[in-house]
């Protein structure tokens, strides 16, 4: 099998980003109007309202025990429907995570200019089942000291800004 | 079930920026394919295509779109799509056509062009996470992969420096490619001194955003003799998806990455992969990857990836090669193509037609991975000669 080399030059013009961003080509500008109203669903809107108070809330399923967070109104594992609504705590540990220099566009972080890397983090979250976790983000650490099986704690955003939202806790912190 | 043999296959160069259309890529591919083995568009019954997020060219319905480049005019075509996964799905896909008794060829294309979303692709991805739970903290792909990485290393002891090697070693494997679009002498130092991008990831350990696509004919048997000396046959496909709640999964193990595999050894009568197989192509769009699926892949035992690695046994003259081509991380990975390229890999190898790339030693089983959406999917496809 042989590859054919292509020869692009020749046969076409390569852009600059400069020359779109300065109009000098054709391009396609659209800022589409594509707004969602997401419907949360009878388990992840009770998980929001009680983030709202401030708590956070788990489903159980009787049959694999599993006590799951974020809850869900079906087990996954058992394909049938969950049971109680059990509260767990706003502690937990870290189960993995990232010292991020980028954004979520791939977009670099100013580090050498002081900005603090982001730390994401998957915690299981304590009162849940074993390794249940949830993607939130750690602070009030030193990225660096980071380490499996830290202990943290949600930082709350106060009662009168919160909305019911998973950005009502604004991050996760250690503690001893 | 008739037994499937690939007979030809065709692969563009891998380009970041390539000039032409997604399209002309197709045909490109296609075309090749076609030539390889002297057949012409009239002699194929249907057309598949692999291509991943249609946000990638900001065109919907992009199966569509790419009808006429793969040539699936007025033809059944049909289009699947399993994020990063994608490319091995592909061959599985035109398999079932087949196999299935219902089609006597099918052309199997994947196509992927990264670079035309601006200003980075990884922008696109943003909408594969939860709405409610997750894309509200701003998520990208390369956090959930260095959180993945980072729970491998944490859970086997792995260092980031032996880790690094699997980069060293696909590119250089892809300095004999002539698809590549990142081949080069790199050292260890070089991974762990490139910038970080999310630790422990740094720029070293990604693959690039990559333009190409790939093609293969499909044949059922009766045909595939007739087409050609050197037919490979499909012996065992398997595929499979964990859940999406992928916080709720204990991340150093890709366990639908084993049900998969599984599920084409069993197909292919394989009782002992480390074995039975010779030369394998397991999907590394970062380095942690090629060591995670070589584990879910049941060629090693479970937190014995680096030291197989450190001993160069998945050296290209080693016991059992991985990534022979270069891989992601070396050829390049326009999404769905790489995957095609990976299972063209096998091809060739088993074909004893991979030129400066051709590993020692006859191999004649052969297996080819992908793995993609929130880090859940598993493809797999197992070949002989
Ligand atoms: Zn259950």
């Amino acid at each position: 099998m042989e590859i054919m080399e292509k020869d692009v030059a020749k046969t076409a013009t390569k852009l600059k980003t400069q020359q779109i961003l300065e109009g000098k080509v054709l391009s396609v500008k659209w800022e589409p109007n594509l707004k969602y109203a997401w419907d949360n669903g009878p388990a992840l809107g009770r998980y929001l309202a009680e983030l709202k108070n401030g708590r956070i809330i788990a489903k159980k399923c009787n049959k694999c025990h599993r006590i799951m967070i974020p809850p869900r109104m079906f087990c996954e594992l058992c394909w049938r429907p969950t049971d109680e609504w059990v509260f767990v705590k706003d502690t937990g540990i870290v189960n993995t995570w990232v010292v991020s220099y980028v954004d979520w566009k791939a977009g670099r972080l100013d580090i050498k200019g002081g900005v603090r890397p982001i730390t994401p983090a998957v915690i299981e979250i304590d009162g849940a089942s074993k390794g249940m976790g949830i993607l939130h983000l750690l602070d009030e650490v030193d990225p660096w000291k980071i380490y499996r099986g830290m202990r943290v704690k949600a930082v709350w955003k106060p009662a009168e800004e919160r909305i019911g939202a998973i950005t009502d806790i604004k991050y996760f912190k250690p503690i001893e | 079930m008739r037994r499937v043999a690939i007979v030809g296959a065709g692969l563009t160069k891998f380009y970041r920026n390539v000039q032409e259309t997604p399209k002309e890529l197709a045909y490109e591919a296609a075309k090749m394919a076609l030539d390889s083995c002297e057949m012409k568009l009239s002699d194929i019954d249907c057309v598949v295509i692999g291509t991943a997020p249609d946000a990638f060219d900001g065109l919907h319905m992009k199966g569509e779109y790419l009808t006429d480049g793969s040539g699936g005019y007025r033809k059944p075509y049909m289009r699947h799509y399993v994020g990063g996964g994608t490319g091995v799905l592909s061959p599985i896909h035109g398999w079932f056509h087949v196999a299935s008794g219902m089609f006597d060829t099918c052309l199997v294309v994947a196509e992927e062009k990264m670079s035309s979303a601006y200003p980075h692709p990884a922008g696109a991805f943003l909408t594969i996470f939860d709405h409610t739970t997750e894309q509200p903290l701003y998520p990208t792909l390369i956090w959930i992969f260095a959180i993945e990485m980072n729970r491998f290393m944490t859970t086997y002891g792995y260092r980031k420096e032996d880790i690094a090697l699997v980069a060293v070693k696909n590119k250089k494997n892809a300095m004999d490619h002539p698809s590549a679009q990142l081949p080069g002498e790199i050292t260890v130092e070089d991974v762990l001194n490139s910038e970080i991008m999310a630790w422990p990831v740094n720029r070293l350990d990604i693959s690039p955003t990559s333009d190409g696509a790939a093609a293969i004919v499909l044949a059922a048997e009766h045909v595939a003799r007739r087409v050609t000396e050197k037919p490979i046959w499909i012996d065992g496909v398997g595929w499979a998806l964990d859940t999406a709640y992928w916080c709720t999964r204990d991340l150093y193990y890709p366990d639908y990455v084993e049900v998969a595999a599984r599920m084409a050894y069993k197909m292919a009568g394989i009782k002992e992969p480390s074995k039975e197989i010779h030369i394998a192509e397991p999907y590394d769009p970062f380095t942690y990857k090629e060591l995670h699926h070589i584990e879910g892949l049941l060629l090693c035992k479970r937190g014995e990836s680096v030291q197989m690695l450190l001993d160069g046994v998945t050296q290209r003259t080693g016991n059992l090669p991985c990534c022979p081509s270069g891989g992601a991380l070396g050829v390049g990975n326009p999404i769905a193509a790489t995957g095609l390229m990976k299972i063209i890999e096998i091809f060739l190898q088993l074909r004893e037609e991979a030129g400066k790339r051709q590993v020692p030693g006859k191999p004649t089983c052969g297996v080819a991975q992908a793995w993609g959406d929130l880090m859940q999917v598993g493809t797999v496809v197992v070949m002989r000669s």
